[in-house]
């Protein structure tokens, strides 16, 4: 896997850097996603609150507006939800389920579209065919209605929902690696490595899969964004992950039904901060895909 | 051209097979098929009845067999809500969705179309640099919380729009419809936009694109040093040349519509199809879910037998059309 | 003397790009009058394109025509907006364009294509300028007409497709007609044809021709006068045969002699050494000098255009023929 990035290190990965940070908002997006990331890793020793602990809560204070001070003396900033849980530490919980189930889909999809992507590359011919045939088939349904279908046939819980996530994306895996690698394979190294007599392992994960590393990460990225949102909506349709420990679409959802009495903040915050998460790691995306581009096309 | 038609139609049939299979296995094996067919507050006794009229306690073949051809006769089973056959729910609920659809599609070119030719035409200028942004934001936000903030903008702050529901409608052909009152267009634009979003954002990238490449054009500054007005430039030159294009994506797009109406549904209270599958997921009223899912994966087939045919039909005259150098 | 048809003077175009100020067209004038056809000669790159779309105010960020006036029949056109130019373009001057397969608009017919040119210039109804279209179809020699109104331009030869251009342009009667390589693209026997119809068409209705090539043997049997360009400037302009048959600057000499000659078999093609100048950060002297076996150090400072024969000039410090005993 370090084999590309060897190739260009330091010199590379330093220009890379400049070239991002050329693009004002893209930084932006990057900084944000740090402190998001920095939130939910050690987020929860500064809330005031733990959420998931039902003794800390008190149905007294189910939605108080923002800035109340509740009977267990918190002062409650952005309000409470309709079980009394302090919304701050509710979306700090929130946003590590979001953020952990994403990463896990995302990367699990990640190693699975990958391999299959590569195998597809790697073997061509009628391997290549039907491989990439299911990608394209899948491709065609949006995603949501193939999560839509795993949940109603699996059931609810996280593993479902990784497993339901995991299935939708592969297949962005697999496309982008396939065309990638497919590039590579004619190239004399490729060429080289198997006359050497190295196992189709070492070629396809050795030789072929480090280039295919650029286009990956753009991919990847985008998918986690993806991943968190889907799973967001899912969980809003009541798909998804089991109310004891709400994610933010769970969260959002919560506050769905006291919408329209005015109790606007239930639903708007942990919205804000699932906002923030998707929106900046588009951003952040997006730009890897511009800095990158050039140099891939080179 | 026939065998063509005649591979698509087999890889489409294999399809449903397939995804019948996914959807009967998961039914019936995962799950405890007399939970999920049979009314669980039944007493023991006409459950066991149930088991043996539906012939569970028959090998799994045979089970299968009989689940495709009462599927193919049309039964997909009764929903233990409504007690009725759960394809006939289903179909009452398609008019709903389908007017969504068609006008979130109107919606995305009527907003799209214009934004996205402003952007192209004024690549540099600050309100394409909004515009962009705001079609990635478009692209970007989850549909479900842009229909609260719409919700909560149009209809708590504002008072201006209902926040649900379909409203007065007007039954043409047998079929109730919510664009020809008032008060049903009313209720109709909050969901639609919101379900459009996400294809405006794709419309403007569409005509965007299409827009810069085709100033790009010879005939753009042929047409110009005829003396032709700016607005006859683009609107009649330019714009003809990005339109079809852009109406074919579209069209294609329409499943997908009716995939994410599910969302929009649920959050405008829309009586449509993806609402009744949500609400029978959160009741368990599962031979509703399963008929959703298998009319569902055969209309997305059919779809995408059709964009093929389109795209195979379109193609020649595409390449008469605009050879390219 | 009457009132040339077009003159252009001290046109300067410049494009800013981010290397520098390429100087595309750098103090063109000619003139070109009444029933005229000026052969605009160069290589690709040197401007002539470029000076072609200046007179018309097309040219295309980040090019930018910043000096020089444009008169049509006498009357300023340079520095007019954008609306003022519109009535100019395809009135008063047309344009024909080098590419027929990619000039009309793929989706539009060509009665569309056509009428619109009329209407956008005089209030006449569809009828009477579907009546002109058809008349100026007729014109260019394309049989059935009437159908060929209702074609769209990919049912359409490419032959065809220049001679409904040609028939665009005459629509207006225009004044001034400028055609960029109108016929590169085309065999070369109806190339043939076209050069003696369009010939023809400038003769009988008085249209001044301004023909853009880097075709010599083009120019040879259809210009009265030729105007050479190098690198943005004219190098050198006189009557058509003068100037071929006793050119005064280097640069037209290696053009000719670049020609193959159908007369002289066997006969050999001398190539012009080195390649043309990038316009970018081009100093000030003579921009041949690099390819030139005359060059001197005198070349350095840019010459000036010199009348060296009775109509016939040139920008040479070291012309053949006149100077070349000077030297």
């Amino acid at each position: 896997m370090s084999v590309a990035l060897n190739a260009t290190e330091a010199g590379g990965f330093r220009r890379f850097l400049s070239d991002y940070a050329e693009s004002p908002t893209a930084v932006v997006g990057l900084v944000l996603c740090i402190l998001i990331v920095m939130t939910a890793l050690i987020g929860p020793w500064f809330t005031p609150q733990n959420p998931y602990d039902l003794r800390a809560l008190d149905l007294m204070d189910s939605r108080l507006p923002p800035g109340e001070v509740g009977t267990t003396g918190i002062t409650h900033w952005l309000g409470t939800d309709d079980q009394g849980r302090d919304l701050l530490s509710a979306i700090v919980y929130g946003l590590r389920i979001s953020l952990g189930v994403g990463v896990v889909a995302g990367v699990l999809a990640l190693l699975i579209g990958t391999t299959v992507g590569i195998t597809a590359a790697y073997f061509g011919g009628r391997v290549d065919t039907v491989i990439m045939r299911v990608v394209d088939f899948q491709l065609s349904f949006p995603a949501i209605l193939l999560a839509l279908i795993l949940l109603a046939v699996l059931g609810q819980g996280v593993d479902k929902i990784v497993i339901a996530l995991v299935a939708v994306q592969w297949a962005y895996f697999a496309r982008t690696v396939r065309s990638a690698a497919v590039v590579e394979r004619e190239r004399e190294y490729i060429e080289a490595a198997r006359s050497l007599g190295l196992s189709h392992r070492r070629v396809m994960f050795g030789h072929l899969m480090p280039n295919c590393t650029a286009p990956l990460i753009v991919v990847a990225t985008i998918q986690v964004a993806n991943a968190i949102a889907l799973e967001a909506t899912l969980s809003f349709l009541g798909l998804g992950m089991p109310v004891t420990q709400p994610s933010l679409g769970l969260l959002i959802a919560n506050g769905f039904q006291y919408i329209l009495s005015g109790r606007y903040w239930i639903s708007t915050f942990p919205g804000i901060a699932l906002l923030l998460v998707i929106v900046s790691i588009n951003l952040v995306g997006d730009r890897i895909r511009d800095v990158l581009n050039p140099r891939l096309q080179r | 051209m026939t065998l063509f038609l005649l591979r698509r139609l087999l890889q489409g049939a294999i399809v449903v097979v397939v995804m019948s299979l996914v959807v009967f296995i998961g039914v019936y094996a995962i799950g405890n098929p007399v939970d999920i067919l049979i009314n669980p507050d039944a007493t023991p006794e006409i459950k066991q009845q149930a088991i043996e009229r539906l012939g569970l306690d028959r090998p799994f073949l045979e089970q299968y067999g009989t689940f495709v051809v009462r599927a193919l006769q049309g039964d997909l089973g009764r929903s233990f809500i409504y007690d009725e056959p759960a394809l006939k729910l289903i179909l009452q609920a398609m008019p709903a969705t389908l007017e969504l659809a068609i006008a979130s599609m109107v919606l995305a070119l009527v907003f799209g179309i214009p934004l996205g030719m402003a952007a192209g035409y004024w690549p540099d200028s600050w309100g394409a640099n909004v515009i962009m942004t705001g079609s990635i934001l478009g692209f970007s936000l989850p549909t479900f919380w842009v229909g609260l903030m719409l919700i909560v903008l149009f209809s708590v702050e504002l008072g201006w729009l209902p926040s649900g529901g379909r409203g007065e409608t007007v039954v043409v052909f047998g079929v109730p419809l919510s664009f020809l009152t008032w008060n049903g267009l009313t209720h109709l634009f909050l969901p639609a936009l919101n379900l459009a979003l996400f294809k405006i954002s794709l419309v403007i990238r569409l005509t965007r694109a299409g827009m810069r490449e085709t100033l790009q054009q010879d005939y753009i500054k042929y047409a110009r040093s005829k003396g032709l007005s700016r607005h006859r430039v683009v609107f009649v030159h330019a714009f003809r040349n990005i339109l079809i294009p852009i109406v074919t994506v579209l069209g294609l797009e329409i499943g997908s519509v009716i995939a994410f109406a599910v969302v929009t549904e649920t959050v405008f209270s829309w009586p449509g199809m993806g609402k009744l599958i949500i609400d029978s997921i959160n009741v368990l009223d599962r031979p509703v879910v399963v008929a959703y899912l298998m009319l569902t994966v055969v209309m997305f087939v059919v779809i995408n037998l059709l964009v093929d045919l389109t795209y195979s039909l379109v193609d020649p005259r595409v390449r008469l059309g605009g050879r390219p150098r | 003397m009457s009132i040339p048809a077009l003159e252009v003077d001290d046109l300067q175009t410049h494009f800013l790009t981010r290397a520098g100020v390429a100087k595309a067209v750098n103090g063109v004038s000619f003139r070109v009058e009444r029933g005229e056809i000026l052969g605009l000669v160069g290589e690709s790159g040197s401007g002539k394109t470029v000076t072609g779309f200046s007179i018309l105010g097309l040219v295309d960020p980040p090019g930018q025509v910043v000096g020089g006036t444009v008169r049509v029949g006498g009357d300023v056109v340079s520095g007019l907006d954008d609306r003022a130019m519109a009535r100019i373009r395809g009135k008063r001057v047309s344009m024909i364009f080098q590419d027929p397969m990619m000039t009309l608009n793929p989706v539009l017919r060509i009665d569309t294509q056509m009428i619109e040119t009329i209407r956008a210039h005089e209030t006449i109804s569809v009828t009477a300028a579907r009546a002109r279209a058809r008349e100026a179809l007729a014109l260019v020699g394309i049989a059935a007409p009437d159908e060929r109104l209702l074609a769209y331009p990919h049912q359409l030869s490419g032959g065809m497709r220049q001679r409904v251009a040609i028939a665009t342009a005459m629509l207006n009667r225009p004044e001034v007609i400028i055609a960029d390589e109108p016929t590169t693209a085309l065999d070369v026997t109806i190339q043939a044809q076209i050069l003696y119809e369009v010939q023809e068409l400038c003769r009988r209705f008085g249209t001044a021709l301004v023909w853009i090539t880097h075709d010599l043997s083009v120019v040879a049997s259809l210009a009265d006068r030729i105007a050479v360009m190098y690198a943005g400037r004219i190098v050198e302009e006189g009557p058509v045969d003068d100037v071929l048959d006793r050119p005064l600057h280097p640069y037209t000499r290696g053009l000719i002699d670049s020609v193959p000659q159908p007369g002289l078999r066997g006969g050999r093609l001398v190539p012009i050494p080195g390649m043309a100048p990038a316009l970018v950060g081009l100093g000030e002297g003579c921009a041949f000098r690099a390819r030139c076996a005359r060059a001197s150090m005198a070349c350095a400072s840019q010459p000036a255009l010199r009348e060296l024969r009775p109509g016939q000039r040139a920008r040479c410090v070291h012309p053949l023929t006149v100077g070349s005993h000077a030297a």
